[in-house]
């Protein structure tokens, strides 16, 4: 690898969406280019491997997103899960995710159509044909076209910051070690998700419980190495997209399959047996975006969804099978939960019940009165064998606390100056317009739209 | 058929069911979404629906090293194979499917030409080696062992192949059931008469991560076509035959024609997958198929080169042997339609005019 006795315009570290668009928008303005991607060549792309689209602002109806999603309403459908966010990177995000497919395109990447596509999200989300690791084959691609070097197993572990200047990043490579010289920086690295000890800084013992969604290779270490030389940070260290995944899935890497959504069909309680969250509050997307956290804060950080057999073939299915019991006893016995506990748990929930017209496509008002925490809606009598039971633990997606960038991506150093040539993108900045709660599709956008404002940026610092 | 093998498929489309990104690459994906369990008949049709193309491997979170290890080219090319022997009649003869080869092709033609040839020199020793101005080929092979020959092998070739594919339509059976429509058909047919699902987002379809090349697809319908000019022009001479105009024809007549033709395609056809497939990424294929692939395009190559090679020379001393010689290869092709790659074409119509009947229907 030609990384030592060579001054590139630009380094990337991390190999990723938010790091291949920034690489392709230097190299497209002339910049001769490097991306240091921590995972060998089969698990490059980071968490994009596991995306599968991308919210995209637009006004009228394309080939890929039908009807128009503005500005306004992006913003305030952002808003309302995450609360506060730094408003003007914001709306930079969400007005640049107009123009983004089109240059996406120009990269190779395809897109699905928008005549089919699951999840209700053909307004609001471009699909990437194939879904993320199939988009990161086509910037790979694009970037070997190009003549962007790119270096896989390849770990940053020191950074050289004179000043306010980067000048080299320390790599290693196969045991040894080189220095990629740059006139700028992109750090594109990810958050800190897959390093457990720093998780449990934030959560404690409770981290261990953790499933890890995405790459094992997002441990964290350019954002401490960034923290530690005076960076500003960004987000509260808990902040998170955290989801409820099946707790038999693997520690990391399990993607999208591990996830399940049967919650809002039946009852869900902790191990000891009780309820402790209104299953019926709201649909899909808020639903699959606070399920992680309510675990997070259980005991042992473990949950049991329980439905019945009606429930069965009305929500995506799991790649791991249910636990499946003639009785709601001997369900207890195979979950390992105390029996009586249960029976009287669900016998309580099923008494609570009132009668109504089950829709699970609407707000139904199938509720229960009565019972703490009510469940609001489609509530029906968990009284039909065979009765199943999902193991549920909260998977990690990826971590809020990042760097503080301003809007032309610089990062904000101590005392609130911005960099000289540090720039940041994707979900190591993603912090500043996400504090809390998640809305589907918009990692990859605030990546792909920051990291073309990072590349070019630091094209233009080059020169 | 293997228990582990039936698993495997089980454990991938429950994978693959609870992610569905691949789900605009190709029928199998829409087919699978309709189920929620993957049996035995679920796995081999789905197998079936697909064109072996490498677009949903490399676009795969859960490929190898991933511990999922999901290699859907790979696993539903062995789930095909199994079929082929699932679904053979006789079923004895299904074992054949794994047993051939370049090599076992090559002997299997030779010994055929070399029975021939003795038969020929036994009955008729002088014909062999006689001039043939005219190139009569009934001189050297007479008239009613030609036809009594071929035609014994066609009617046991085209039982096979029908039991075999009847096997397959019935054991896939979709609940509720469903009718053959004319619509439905004519949708199955054109899919697979255009291998539209080779390049159906727009672009050719992968044959390598990142290469793209259309060149598969043309090579296929060079051999598939070439394959169906040389069978009406064995057809148009059969009805000629039977009109009493008896072969050799002019170079001019609808036979030579549309045989030269197809002769043409399944040179070129064949040639151009073997090198196609050779050049793959092993990843995709299932190495226990070279021989059925290779054998198969062997055989059609051979015939198209000795059928052309009779027409050229077939004013020569050396037709006699010649005419033989392509005999035995045609014999060879023949005797393993129903045991080798040419089932495959049958099965994935089959399979493609169910999904437009289901699925899309």
């Amino acid at each position: 690898m030609p990384l030592t006795n060579r001054l590139y315009d630009v380094v990337v570290i991390g190999g990723g969406n938010a790091g291949l668009c920034a690489a392709l928008t230097a190299r497209e303005a002339g910049a001769s280019v490097v991306v240091l991607e921590c995972a060998p060549r089969h698990f490059r792309g980071g968490n994009s491997r596991h995306t599968r689209n991308f919210r995209s602002a637009h006004a009228s109806a394309t080939e890929t997103l039908t009807d128009s999603y503005h500005e306004e309403e992006f913003l305030s459908d952002l808003l309302r899960v995450t609360g506060s966010t730094d408003e003007g990177l914001a709306r930079l995000v969400i007005r640049g995710s107009a123009e983004c497919p089109a240059w996406m395109r120009r990269q190779g990447v395809r897109f699905q159509s928008s005549l089919r596509g699951t999840l209700h999200l053909g307004r609001t989300n471009a699909f990437f044909l194939g879904g993320g690791k199939a988009l990161m084959n086509s910037y790979y691609a694009a970037a070997e076209r190009l003549g962007i070097d790119v270096a896989y197993d390849a770990e940053v572990t020191g950074l050289d910051i004179a000043g306010d200047g980067f000048r080299a990043a320390r790599v290693e490579i196969g045991g040894e070690s080189h220095d990629a010289q740059g006139r700028a920086v992109v750090l594109a690295a990810g958050g800190f998700e897959s390093n457990i000890e720093w998780l449990r800084e934030a959560w404690g013992d409770a981290a261990d419980n953790f499933i890890i969604r995405g790459t094992p290779y997002n441990k964290g270490r350019v954002l401490r190495l960034m923290l530690d030389a005076g960076a500003e940070s960004v987000g509260d260290p808990r902040a998170c997209h955290a989801i409820a995944v099946d707790a038999r899935a693997p520690k990391f890497d399990g993607g999208i399959v591990t996830r399940l959504d049967c919650v809002s069909l039946g009852i869900v309680v902790n191990k000891h047996a009780v309820r402790f969250y209104d299953e019926g509050e709201d649909f899909w997307p808020k639903r699959y975006a606070i399920w992680g956290g309510l675990i997070a804060r259980q005991p042992d950080q473990i949950a049991y969804s329980i439905i019945d057999a009606k429930a069965v073939g009305r929500f995506m299915p799991s790649v791991f099978p249910p636990i499946a019991a003639g009785s709601i006893r001997e369900l207890a016995a195979a979950l390992q939960l105390p029996a009586e506990t249960l029976q009287a748990t669900v016998d309580t929930f099923n008494h609570a019940v009132r009668p109504g017209s089950f829709d699970h496509a609407v707000l139904d008002s199938c509720s229960t009165e009565g019972l703490v925490p009510e469940k609001t809606n489609w509530a029906q009598r968990i009284d039909t064998p065979p009765f199943w039971g999902y193991p549920l633990k909260p998977g990690i997606t990826f971590t809020y606390l990042g760097l503080k960038v301003n809007e032309r991506a610089r990062v904000i150093m101590a005392g609130g100056a911005p960099s000289g040539n540090i720039y940041a993108a994707g979900e190591i900045m993603a912090g500043n317009i996400l504090r809390k709660g998640y809305i589907a599709g918009v990692g990859m956008t605030i990546g792909t739209v920051i990291g073309r404002i990072a590349g070019a940026e630091a094209a233009r610092h080059a020169n | 058929m293997q228990i582990e093998l039936l698993q495997r498929g089980e454990h991938m489309m429950t994978v693959c069911n609870a992610c569905r990104y691949c789900e605009q690459y190709c029928p199998v994906f829409p087919a699978m979404e309709e189920r929620r369990t993957f049996g035995k008949a679920d796995l081999l049709y789905l197998a079936n629906l697909c064109h072996n193309c490498g677009e949903c491997l490399y676009a795969c979170q859960y490929a190898p090293p991933h511990e999922f290890g999901i290699d859907l080219p790979r696993q539903l090319a062995e789930l095909r194979i199994a079929s082929y022997e699932e679904y053979c009649w006789p079923a004895s003869l299904g074992g054949a499917f794994r047993q051939q080869g370049l090599a076992a092709g090559t002997a299997l033609a030779a010994v055929l030409s070399a029975v021939m040839l003795a038969s020929a020199w036994l009955f008729n020793p002088g014909a062999l080696w006689r001039p043939n101005p005219g190139g009569d080929f009934y001189s050297v092979v007479p008239h009613g062992v030609m036809v009594g020959l071929f035609g014994g092998v066609s009617l046991f070739v085209l039982s096979s192949l029908v039991i075999g594919i009847s096997r397959f339509w019935r054991e896939a059976h979709h609940e509720p059931a469903v009718s053959l429509t004319a619509a439905g058909l004519a949708r199955g047919l054109r899919d697979g008469l255009t291998l539209r699902h080779l390049h159906s987002s727009g672009v050719p379809c992968t044959t390598g991560e990142d290469v793209r090349s259309p060149w598969r697809r043309w090579f296929h319908h060079g051999t598939f076509y070439g394959f169906l000019l040389c069978f009406a022009s064995t057809s148009v001479a059969a009805v000629y035959d039977a009109l009493g105009w008896s072969a050799p024809y002019a170079y001019t007549s609808l036979p030579v024609i549309l045989g030269t033709a197809g002769g043409i395609g399944l040179l070129i056809g064949p040639a151009g997958l073997m090198v196609q497939r050779r050049r793959r990424d092993p990843a995709l294929t299932d190495p226990a198929q070279n021989g059925l692939d290779e054998s198969f395009l062997l055989l059609l190559f051979l015939t198209s080169l000795s059928g052309l090679l009779l027409l050229v020379l077939r004013d020569l001393t050396a037709m006699g042997i010649l005419l033989i010689v392509h005999l035995g290869i045609v014999m060879a092709l023949f005797v393993t339609l129903p045991y080798g790659k040419f089932v495959h074409g049958l099965y994935r119509l089959a399979a493609l005019i169910k999904y437009n009947l289901t699925t899309r229907g």
